[in-house]
Parts: structure tokens; sequence; C-alpha cells
């Protein structure tokens, strides 16, 4: 049943969140893309898009968009998806809020003590692998020339126009802090000239 | 009844009138409920903030549920929760509703094609600023890229990769403890 799967799919995701929405994407694209096939590639890259222009936290934009299309794609109709979306939402939320709501005033005065301050150290290092390798997984769809192509490293077939657009986006954003929407509009707008 | 409607309110606002995240909600979080409810006073707030942060899960959700928890128990909590992403779910299930229908449209994906490199973008670039927030030096550097080449090259699952982080950090708080105490003491007389 695919709701019970979403829910505990979701469920795990939630739970090995650290350091916030963006650490999540690696996390939710090797369950759902990688793992369970309710996505695919060009799916997942359009729900991260939608999500950076809508309200709210990127992680329940995500959960939301994800439970919606994984059981569209599965066939089912739109009630159950609307479901999914829903129970994918909260599920993505159970054990956090209960484990903040528990442990949060006892850990409030440890976490700067042994172990938590090496624990919560490592975490947050390793945060930013996670970060990369979700950057880096998205990459093949990304710089495909066509709509639903992806490109391996070796096959030279990247399209110069997305470099392009990767490129001037990514140093916007890092040097500048240009807001993450004018950039997704102003690519969108490209996009558009473009192909 | 009322604090529930205000704290149910309050997090609505923020949920609904905050676009790209987390990080985004804080500056209005802190308005909201330290300037003009002054529900938590400003250093209460930053240790919300702080063990939200450190906490697994979804940063705005966590903060939510801390702040109504302090004012209204665990119901307070679910309260706050239920208003910060209610108007996120309604908003994301209608363009999912609206979307598909126009997925395959030339113009559309053309726009998507053009947006696709953004996204990446947009996530690559906090991998550098968030190693020098979090101080990466060449003695830890190889902790972030030793996940990244486990998840994207091995394809080992990032949860397996979280739950090592935490089993290596505790080992190296444990053994190590003395010294990063030392360490600590070290900085602090510097």
């Amino acid at each position: 049943m695919i709701l019970f799967e979403l829910f505990y799919t979701f469920l795990m995701i939630g739970a090995f969140t650290f350091g916030g929405g963006y650490s999540m994407i690696a996390l939710i694209q090797d369950e759902v893309v990688t793992h369970h096939g309710w996505l695919t590639g060009q799916e997942f890259a359009d729900i991260l898009a939608i999500s950076q222009i809508t309200p709210g936290p990127v992680g329940i934009n995500t959960a939301t968009y994800a439970g919606y299309s994984a059981v569209i794609n599965a066939g089912l109709p739109e009630w159950m998806a609307v479901t999914g979306a829903v129970v994918a939402s909260l599920a993505v939320l159970i054990l956090p809020v209960a484990l903040i709501l528990i442990v949060g005033r006892w850990l409030l005065k440890r976490k700067d003590q042994a172990p938590f301050d090496t624990i919560f150290k490592v975490l947050r290092l390793t945060v930013i692998g996670l970060i990369a390798a979700a950057a880096l997984s998205l990459m093949p769809t990304a710089f495909s020339p066509t709509p639903t192509g992806t490109v391996t490293l070796f096959d030279f077939s990247f399209s110069a126009f997305n470099l392009i657009i990767f490129a001037v986006v990514f140093g916007l954003s890092l040097w500048r802090k240009v807001s993450p929407i004018l950039l997704i509009v102003v690519s969108g707008a490209a996009g558009l000239f473009l192909y | 009844m009322a604090k529930y409607c205000e704290l149910f309110t309050t997090f609505f606002k923020v949920g609904t009138f905050t676009i790209g995240g987390g990080y985004a909600m804080i500056p209005l979080i802190q308005r909201e409920v330290v300037e003009r409810r002054r529900w938590l006073s400003d250093t209460e707030m930053l240790d919300v903030i702080a063990l939200s942060q450190t906490m697994p899960g979804i940063l705005a959700a966590n903060i939510a549920a801390l702040v109504g928890q302090r004012l209204r128990g665990t119901r307070g909590a679910l309260v706050a929760v239920a208003g910060n992403i209610l108007m996120p779910i309604v908003f994301i299930l209608l363009i999912a509703l609206f979307f598909r229908q126009f997925k395959d449209n030339p113009t559309v994906e053309a726009i998507f094609m053009g947006i696709r490199p953004a996204v990446v973008a947009l996530i690559a670039a906090p991998v550098f600023t968030l190693a020098r927030k979090a101080g990466v030096t060449i003695k830890t550097v190889w902790i972030p890229i030793l996940a990244a080449l486990l998840i994207s090259l091995f394809g080992i699952s990032p949860i397996l990769v979280i739950l090592a982080a935490i089993l290596l950090g505790g080992l190296f708080g444990l053994t190590a403890g003395r010294d990063s105490l030392k360490a600590r003491n070290h900085r602090k007389s510097k």
C-alpha cells in the first residue's frame, strides 16, 4: 500500500534530516527517486524549483509535492494523491517534533558538552557533504540539452546554455546574495528565450 | 483559547508569507514572537533557534513547536506547527493539481529547462557558505568530502551516512572529551 510506504519513508527522512531543508534534499532524492522510483530526476528537479518560489519550508514543500506525485505516478486517483501529499507532509514532521518537545529542554543544557558537542560538529560537517551530493546528483538532468534527457560526465553533450546559467546563478547567489526567487524567475525567462 | 488562536495565526502568518524555507523565516518569527507579542525574550529566542538548528527536522516547524510548548505545552506546540504548515501544504497541492496539466506544454518545458541548472546552483552555493560557517579546516574537510563521495559515488544511503556521523561524533566526544574541553578553555583564554 503506497500510503503506508509514503508514511514510513517520510518518517525516516524527517528523523534523519539535520541542518535544514537543503540536507533533506539528498535524503528525499535517495529514497523517492533512486530507491522507490516514485519520481523521475526531472520531476524532482522541478519540485525543488517550485518549492524555492512558494511559501513555506522547502522540506515541507518537497514532501507535499513528492507525496502527491508518487501516488499519481502509481496510476491512482486524485483524491488518494491528495491524501498521499498530506501523509508525506505530516510524516516528515512527527519524529523531529516529538523529539524536540520531549528532550529539547534537557538537550539545550547539554548541547555544548561532550559528547553532544562533537556529535553536532560532525553532523554539521557531514550535512555539507549531503548537500554537495544532492547538487551533484541533480546535474545530469539539469545540464541535459533536451527536456527529458540526462548527460553523463564523459559524453560531452552538455548544454552550454545550461552550464552558463548554472555558473551565473552560482556566482550571484554565493557572492552577491541575490534572492533565489529573482534568480529562478530570470532563469525561467532565459529558458523561454533560449529553447 | 485566545492564546491558541494567537499562536495559530502568528505561525500561519510566518508560514504563509515567507518564501524559501526556514532560514528566511527566522527574522519574521523573531519579530512576531519577541518584539510584537513578547512571548519570549531575545536570549530565549536565540536558545530556541540554536536548539532547532541542532535537532533533526524542519527548522521552522521545530521553532514553532518549541515556542508553542513554552506558551501552552504540547497542545500549544501542535497548534503552532499546524499553523505554520497549513498554507504551504495547500499552496503546493494547488500547484501540483495545476502544474501536471501543463508539464508537457513546450513553453513550460522551456521555462523549466532554464530553471533546472539554476536550482542546482542554488543548492551548490550553500555548500560553500555552510563550509565557511561550520569552520571547515584542513583537518576536518575530509568529513564532508567523504560523505559526498559515499552518497554520490558509492550510492550509500544518506541515512546511513548520518548514522555513521552520529556514531563517529559520539566516539570522538567520549574519547577526546578532555582534549576538546582543553581546546575550548584555550580558545576562551585567548
